[in-house]
């Protein structure tokens, strides 16, 4: 680690004043990725500004049932809180089966979202990665490729998304707000992270120099059920192979709507549109399930050594939306 | 003028007001052990990933070792050993006693934090991955506690003593 300045941030303009002219400067809030990254020299900040000690921390119910986030709140405080954990748990859920108890301490909403991936050649400096050296090549095609995507790669980047909480938000239709020099700015989940394509250096869409102050989930449809399926090598600490958010409405046998994102297989929180279409106005059986998986995974393109997510993901996705509809009888 | 890359901080520890300069680079795991003296937090792995550093940090377990100290200035800090010393045992480090929850004792310092701040999560109602109901107070049983400690690694692999003596705090 090379040394660096250090900022408080005493508000968010603060904070956006104190990156504006400093390129190599970063926004510190838990820290559980920043840090370790700093230690690999994945980055090295001359100027580390502390967003964390800002007053984001509330999560509120707007009178419209739009939730909003707090950016500061931490992800443990988020899965605890009341109104997510009856309105939302395919949310609450995601929150829970990711990291570990002390992480999720520290862990925050904005923290979470711009986490990077955990793709092993990202972390490790002695290898070509184009995600952190533009250019320099993609070492895990041909590499290992358990933990890599199997949906919209490119010949440039085969990494996921590693976030849990940041898949239940896609399915969720969440937004992203930010603050920059221009002002306020909002952008839908499904816009804000984008896919490798020839930039897989780039993350997300969100411009230089912002800061996140909070996340908007508007309110479910009426008599939705949600729940969050997560896939992995152990049963608990570790990041997916898969996983499903789901959330359904399914009036007398038919599901009336179907909202549905995949973790773990994409550069993105993979918003499933293809299976959701094939779900709507059809039979609520596992037939109809298995068929809407297999909507979504005609374009599966895995490659050699991670074949099996596909039928991992669609086994998922089945079983996801079966416990959903079990519960209604 | 040359940047400033280190601050004057003051922190609680175990009960004792703290002060030091800090380069900001130090984690609190450091700060801890190489420039306090406070050696209960171990250093493991050092990226997050095995709990051995865990103390509460104003209330909450945490990973210290992913903590910068800088950012972490007016924080209240309670260790393995602020929670208790030999003749007045806090009922979790008792517990580990009882059920001999430990062979080297390593990883027990991160252990015993997080269990402390667990079982206050959980009195808080806070859900697990495991919990069945969202919406009811979590029961703590073997695999809920399991869960919940699933962040600190044991490489004896005292975990069912651990979880005999944490359940046996618990119930």
């Amino acid at each position: 680690m090379i040394p660096f300045e250090y900022h408080r941030a005493t508000s968010v303009t603060d904070a956006l004043t104190a990156v504006a002219d400093r390129p190599d400067a970063v926004f510190l809030a838990g820290g559980t990725n920043l840090v370790d990254h700093m230690k690999l020299g994945i980055v090295a900040p001359s100027l580390v500004v502390d967003v964390g000690h800002l007053p984001l921390t509330d999560v509120d119910l707007l009178p419209d049932g739009t939730l909003r986030i707090g950016a500061e709140v931490r992800n443990s405080d988020l899965a605890a809180h009341a109104t997510v954990r009856s309105t939302h748990p395919v949310l609450a859920r995601a929150l829970v089966s990711a990291a570990s108890g002390q992480l999720r301490n520290l862990a925050t909403t904005a923290g979470n979202l711009l986490q990077r991936t955990r793709c092993v050649y990202f972390q490790d400096l002695t290898t070509p990665c184009n995600k952190r050296v533009p250019g320099s090549g993609c070492s895990a095609i041909g590499g290992y490729t358990r933990y890599h995507a199997i949906l919209g790669a490119s010949e440039h980047c085969l990494a996921v998304h590693p976030s849990d909480m940041a898949v239940a938000m896609a399915a969720l239709d969440a937004r992203v707000v930010y603050l920059d020099a221009n002002g306020e700015g909002r952008l839908p989940l499904s816009t804000f992270y984008r896919l490798p394509g020839e930039r897989p250096e780039l993350d997300t869409t969100l411009p230089s120099g912002a800061l996140i102050t909070a996340v908007e989930i508007p309110p479910p449809p009426e008599h939705a059920r949600s729940t969050y399926r997560k896939v992995r090598d152990r049963a608990s600490y570790a990041f997916a192979l898969t996983s499903v958010a789901a959330e359904v409405v399914v009036t007398d046998g038919t599901v009336s709507s179907a909202r549905i994102a995949l973790g773990g297989v994409a550069h993105q929180p993979w918003r499933a549109h293809r299976a959701e279409r094939a779900l709507v106005a059809g039979p609520a059986t596992e037939n109809a399930f298995a068929a809407a998986a297999d909507a979504e995974l005609a374009r599966a393109r895995p490659v050699a050594g991670n074949e099996f997510k596909v039928e991992l993901t669609r086994r998922a996705i089945i079983a996801t939306l079966t416990s959903l509809v079990e519960r209604l009888q | 003028m040359s940047p400033v890359t280190a601050t004057d901080i003051t922190v609680r520890v175990d009960g004792a007001e703290r002060s030091v300069r800090i380069d900001n680079r130090v984690t609190v795991l450091d700060m801890l052990r190489e420039h306090l003296g406070v050696t209960a937090p171990k250093k493991g792995c050092d990226h997050g990933q095995c709990g051995a550093c865990t103390v509460l940090l104003d209330g909450r377990r945490v990973t210290t070792c992913l903590a910068l100290a800088v950012a972490n200035d007016g924080a209240e800090i309670v260790t393995a050993s602020g929670l208790g010393g030999t003749d007045d045992l806090h009922p979790v480090a008792k517990a580990f006693l009882d059920h001999d929850g430990f062979q080297c004792g390593y990883c027990t310092p991160g252990q015993i934090c997080s269990a402390v701040g667990m079982l206050d999560e959980v009195k808080a109602g806070a859900p697990s991955h495991v919990t069945v109901d969202l919406e009811e107070p979590a029961d703590l049983s073997d695999a809920e506690i399991r869960e919940r400690m699933s962040g600190n690694l044991c490489r004896c692999a005292a975990y069912p003593n651990i979880v005999a003596a944490i359940g046996a705090v618990a119930r």
